[in-house]
């Protein structure tokens, strides 16, 4: 049976039950006073972890290592990670004001993460839901050259092989690959527990590494720039027709007839 | 009974932490689970204490469930 060190990269995001409003410049979405949260696909990627150390012995698993980039508050979004069970997590620091990193450039820094820490697991959301590029995970598979498991709805560990059942179209799919790997989450994979107060007390004494970019080797550019961000139109509100008749001549007028 | 009066201290502290996502706001979770608290504040048999305190946590369950499923749900609208 083989240790699995597991890394769990976790985005703060606006929370999901908020109506995101796009910016007077339509530059962006406006994050200024907005409540965050874990992104709920990270969310399940942290309780996965913590369920496989639950689901075998403490050993199994030797260490669940939490990973943020982004502002100073995403220390916050690490802390719920460890009080739902991480072990520590790094933090790599931006500024507030600072774009954020495009896909590949996170699994750029993630990829010399899982150099530097020795890790043979990575657990990652699908995607995140404020820009859902639903990217970071098949490009981390790629640059470090390891078996992938997108979409996961059920995860087994048998020896030093991991079984995954995926989601695919109109069905499941099972796959085996040999570790080290890459998993993403998806949303019927487990139940997240909630990160109750004495856990996030517990947390606060977990350790909690800042790092900043520079730290990191690679260095590149955002490729792609963000022109212009409009709100989808609103949307128009139905008629009523009294009779059949009515109805087939709204439907002439309209030209479905 | 001053053991009772902490664990009774500590499961108010967590409903009130859980209260802050309420849907409905914090204001009113936190009246509605005040009330609910003073009201069974003059409760003096132990039995009677602990038996409050595992409803309380029943209704702590309840509620980390009613966040899941509406996280759940919200969720599922968005991507399926």
């Amino acid at each position: 049976m083989s240790t699995l060190r597991i890394l769990v990269p976790v985005k703060r995001v606006i929370d999901y039950a908020v109506k995101p409003r796009v910016n007077k410049a339509q530059t962006a979405v406006e994050t200024a006073g907005v409540k965050h949260s874990m992104n709920p696909f990270d969310e399940l990627s942290v309780e996965e972890s913590v369920r496989l150390r639950e689901k075998h012995t403490a050993k199994t698993v030797e260490d669940i290592l939490a990973l943020s980039i982004g502002p100073p508050k995403a220390a916050d979004t690490l802390r719920t990670a460890m009080a739902m069970g991480c072990d520590r997590s790094i933090h790599i620091e931006m500024a507030e004001k600072d774009e954020m990193l495009e896909p590949l450039q996170v699994a750029k820094i993630l990829k010399e993460v899982v150099e530097k820490e020795n890790r043979n697991l990575v657990i990652l959301g699908k995607q995140s839901i404020d820009d859902d590029a639903s990217q970071t995970g098949q490009m981390l598979a790629g640059l470090l050259g390891w078996g992938q498991a997108y979409g996961a709805s059920e995860v087994t560990l048998e020896g030093d092989q991991l079984k995954v059942r995926r989601e695919v179209d109109g069905g499941t799919e099972v796959v085996k690959g040999k570790l080290p790997m890459v998993v993403t989450t998806d949303l019927r994979l487990n139940e997240p527990r909630y990160a109750s107060l004495p856990n996030i007390m517990k947390a606060k004494k977990k350790k909690l590494e800042k790092k900043k970019l520079e730290d990191f080797q690679f260095r590149a550019e955002n490729r792609l720039k963000t022109l212009k961000v409009t709100e989808p139109p609103p949307r128009q509100g139905g008629g009523k027709v009294e009779n059949v008749d009515g109805l087939i001549s709204k439907l002439k007028e309209l030209g479905a007839l | 009974m001053s053991a009772l009066r902490y664990q009774v201290k500590g499961i108010y502290k967590e409903l009130l932490f859980l209260g802050r996502s309420y849907p409905l706001g914090y204001d009113y979770f936190r009246t509605r689970c005040h009330a609910a608290f003073s009201k069974a504040a003059n409760i003096t048999d132990e039995e009677e204490v602990k038996k409050r305190i595992e409803l309380a946590k029943y209704v702590k369950k309840e509620i980390e469930a009613l966040y899941y499923l509406k996280k759940y749900r919200a969720i599922k609208r968005m991507y399926t």
